[in-house]
């Protein structure tokens, strides 16, 4: 089959959004926005296994994103209700303004 | 340059804009916005990885179900805009972004000088991509691994119920 776009792009592109996702995780003091660029990173590996079960022609990677997506709905549903209870104990979401743990 | 290879650039530009946007943002809502775009583009990139599946799953889960949570949330906190984006600056953050960088530079060189005999998608992966061919996987080779996860969603819902009750008697 002819194909234009090589499989190095798509790796490339999956690094360039993990980055930014990590860049975001790092920075960010909204917890929320955290939350998200951690949704960014999970994504961008998902990119990558499609990516190579595409091109090694092999189903296992997609069976992976399957699992990687049911994982980050767990994750999504735990994270925010934790969100939602940081706000109700502390009245913010910043998390440099939550230093109970530090010392 | 191919059809395919403009639909790829405007994808991958728009996916990397709309990452940028969503961790750059100072109103949540925005960013869970661009985050959505974000999760479109990328079911359009896996479509054009012949993934029909994961492409109809990544709007379902992503946009459909995981975003709506999170902008439900926004709107419960009644948050505004930002007025300070990031933490403070010391030099701890700034080595880790330093870090960050090298590591986005160590994946790319490593895709690059050792990839396996992919140049070509080979004839099966059309059909790779159907729900027949991921569900014959799905419910034979990782049928443990599939109940696994159930019981993890069942964990989730339970833990979910419990952060969020005011209180537990």
């Amino acid at each position: 089959m002819i194909n234009a776009i090589p499989l190095e792009y798509y790796l490339g592109l999956a690094s360039i959004i993990f980055l930014i996702g990590t860049v975001g995780v790092l920075v960010r003091r909204n917890a929320i926005i955290v939350f998200m660029s951690i949704e960014l990173m999970l994504n961008s590996v998902n990119l990558t296994f499609v990516g190579f079960s595409t091109y090694l022609g092999d189903t296992a990677g997609q069976v992976f994103v399957f699992f990687v997506m049911a994982v980050a709905a767990a994750e999504a549903a735990i994270g925010l209700a934790i969100v939602l209870a940081l706000f109700r104990n502390k009245q913010t979401i910043y998390v440099d303004e939550v230093n109970v743990l530090k010392w | 340059m191919s059809l395919t290879l403009l639909l790829f650039l405007i994808l991958g530009v728009l996916s990397i804009a709309s990452a940028i946007v969503t961790i750059s943002s100072r109103n949540p809502v925005v960013s869970a916005m661009a985050l959505v775009l974000h999760f479109f583009m990328l079911s359009g990139l896996y479509l054009t990885l012949q993934a029909q599946f994961v492409a109809v799953m990544q709007i379902l889960v992503y946009a459909g179900a995981i975003m709506v949570l999170v902008v439900f949330v926004i709107m419960l906190l009644n948050l505004g805009d930002e007025k300070k984006l990031s933490e403070k600056w010391n030099i701890r953050r700034i080595v880790a972004i330093l870090f960050a960088f090298v590591l986005a530079i160590q994946f790319i060189s490593i895709y690059i000088t050792n990839l396996p005999d992919a140049a070509f998608i080979p004839e099966s992966a059309a059909f790779n991509g159907t729900v027949q061919a991921i569900g014959t996987d799905l419910f034979t080779n990782y049928l443990v691994q599939f109940e696994a996860i159930a019981v993890l969603l069942l964990a989730a819902i339970v833990g979910a119920l419990l952060l969020a009750k005011r209180k537990i008697t």
